[in-house]
């Protein structure tokens, strides 16, 4: 199942829950997880469209390198989403152009 | 010790930080002159470009890793990891952990070539009872598992529409050609893909470090790059796992406090340090990329991400193109100068552009590695830094 949370083991997943904002729905979230793991773990796989072809894109490298999971967080543009831990009551907006986002569109965990 | 710290660039004024939270704004700008430097910067998973890659769901491994095991969260339903290198083990036995279906682990390597460059000189094995007890447990948690391995072995098509559906696995020749054939198509969601590592050597760079012909950073035996007063240790020297890391890491620290890389104290890391370098250089040896991997690119597939460049676009510039040299080939593709300045896709282009160039030359100083800026900041705050000074 996608998304589907590991009991917490040695500091992995931080268990604190909080709600995120993300294109205005809300999302569960955990305190010191990172914002795609959230995004994933909530069943979204892309959240930006990319200009010329338009296609989606999501995570792709996880550690900040490939600049793939640009999202706008709290109003500020160009952050990614691996880099960015979650705080209570961030707004999220996945991506400055329509249908930016694919979910995986099935059950979650 | 400085936390959220992000080096952005290395020049005679100094090391260069920005201190506050990644891709912050209104950072802290600080400056550092320091009597010694030491570069721990590490390394990033290589991915060789497939037809397909760019779909969501494809991650690199050690993304793919940094999910499930980091983080804890599954990537996908069923997933397939493929690549080369010992890496791709510990990346399934993860993602079993994090509850997604391994549908296979694909090695390009051959069992025949593997074989013989893992035991060469097996006698050094013996200084390595940790190193291969670990793969070995990753290799029993997969067979536990009855998770498919197989070598010789390629994911050389990736499908969907909006995202990963399927895969189509090809068997390789020694040069990493696709057989002759259909290949066989696995219905998974998700893909990990790893060729290995690529340093992070902008810093080391800017620094004026040289580096050896595979792109990593040259040091001597106190870890003493090639410019006096600076220092690198972990795998922008070569990879080879976190005990090694360590082990330079210590030796490095030192010698750059004052010390002498010969001390007493330093025994056993010169000690370790030798032999897991020797343990290094057979993976690197066994798991090294087979030069016929292009021949399962299309004309468009994506080579570079950021900007969308395939490999059509890329032959066609070289064509139509006068120049030799790599920085203006790069220029009128536009390959390599998006968002991740080129670390997903240089070494890529650099390698089709020498293949498609008939002389097979480029020309010219530029090193795809050079960054001026080794980590985003905004304009806005290098407009603000007040830029006060630390001496370290
Ligand atoms: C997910 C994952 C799992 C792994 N599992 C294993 C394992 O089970 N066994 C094993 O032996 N090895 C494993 N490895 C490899 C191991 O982590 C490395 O060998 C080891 O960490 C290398 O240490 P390093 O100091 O060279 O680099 P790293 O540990 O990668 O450290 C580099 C650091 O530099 C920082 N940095 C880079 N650029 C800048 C900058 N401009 N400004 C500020 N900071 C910067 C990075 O943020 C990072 O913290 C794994 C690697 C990964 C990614
Ligand atoms: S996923 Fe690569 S930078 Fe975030």
């Amino acid at each position: 199942m996608i998304g589907h949370r590991v009991p917490d083991r040695d500091g992995a997943a931080v268990s604190t829950p909080i709600t995120i904002s993300v294109d205005g729905e809300p999302i569960e979230a955990r305190v010191g997880q990172s914002l795609a793991a959230a995004l994933i773990a909530a069943g979204t796989v892309a959240w930006r469209t990319t200009p010329r072809a338009r296609r989606p894109r999501g995570a792709f490298c996880a550690m900040g390198v490939c600049f793939d999971c640009l999202v706008v967080v709290n109003g500020r543009h160009d952050v990614r989403a691996c880099q960015h831990r979650v705080a209570a009551g961030d707004v999220v907006e996945s991506s400055p152009w329509p249908d930016g986002r694919v979910s995986d569109g099935g059950d979650r965990g | 010790m400085v936390t959220s710290a992000h080096v952005w660039s290395i020049d005679s004024d100094g090391v260069h930080v920005m201190v506050g939270e990644a891709d912050g704004e209104g950072r802290e700008s600080r400056c550092y002159r320091a009597a010694a430097v030491v570069l721990a910067t590490g390394a990033h998973d290589r991915v060789l470009p497939v037809p397909g890659w760019d779909l969501p769901g494809v991650y690199s491994a050690g993304g793919g890793q940094a999910l499930a095991k980091g983080e804890g969260v599954a990537i996908g339903r069923r997933v397939v990891v493929a690549g080369t290198g010992p890496f791709l083990l510990p990346v399934a036995s993860s993602l079993l952990d994090a509850g997604c279906a391994v549908a296979g682990v694909f090695e390009a390597g051959r069992a025949g070539h593997l074989m013989r460059r893992w035991t060469v000189r097996p006698w050094e094995l013996l200084g390595q009872p940790a190193k291969v007890l670990e793969l070995g447990r990753y290799g029993s948690t997969l067979a536990r598992r009855r998770v498919r391995y197989a070598t010789g072995c390629a994911v050389t098509a990736i499908h969907g529409g909006q995202r990963v559906e399927a895969v189509t696995v090809s068997r390789l020749d020694a040069s990493w050609a696709p057989r002759p054939g259909v290949g066989e198509t696995l219905d998974v969601d998700a893909v990990c893909l790893g060729f290995g590592f690529s340093p992070r050597v902008e810093l080391a760079l800017a620094a004026g470090c040289r580096l050896d012909d595979r792109h990593f950073v040259m040091v001597d035996a106190q870890q003493r790059t090639s410019v006096p007063s600076v220092f690198a240790a972990g795998e922008i020297t070569g990879i080879g796992g976190v005990d090694l890391a360590l082990c330079e890491g210590t030796i490095a620290g030192h010698v750059a406090a004052g010390g002498r890389g010969d001390d007493s104290v330093l025994r056993v890391e010169r000690r370790r340090r030798k032999v897991l370098r020797a343990f290094a250089s057979r993976l690197q040896g066994a798991h090294a990329i087979g030069p016929k991997w292009t021949d399962w690119l299309n004309d468009d597939t994506v080579v570079c991400r950021c900007e969308e460049v395939d490999v059509a676009r890329l032959r066609s510039v070289v064509e139509t193109s006068e120049s030799l040299s790599l920085r203006s080939l790069m220029l009128q593709s536009r390959a390599g100068l998006g968002s991740c300045q080129a670390r997903i896709c240089g070494r890529t282009v650099e390698e089709l552009l020498l293949r498609t160039i008939p002389s097979h030359r480029l020309v010219g100083e530029g090193s795809i590695d050079r960054r001026p800026i080794a980590s985003p900041v905004r304009l806005g705050e290098i407009a603000q830094s007040r830029a006060f000074e630390v001496e370290g």
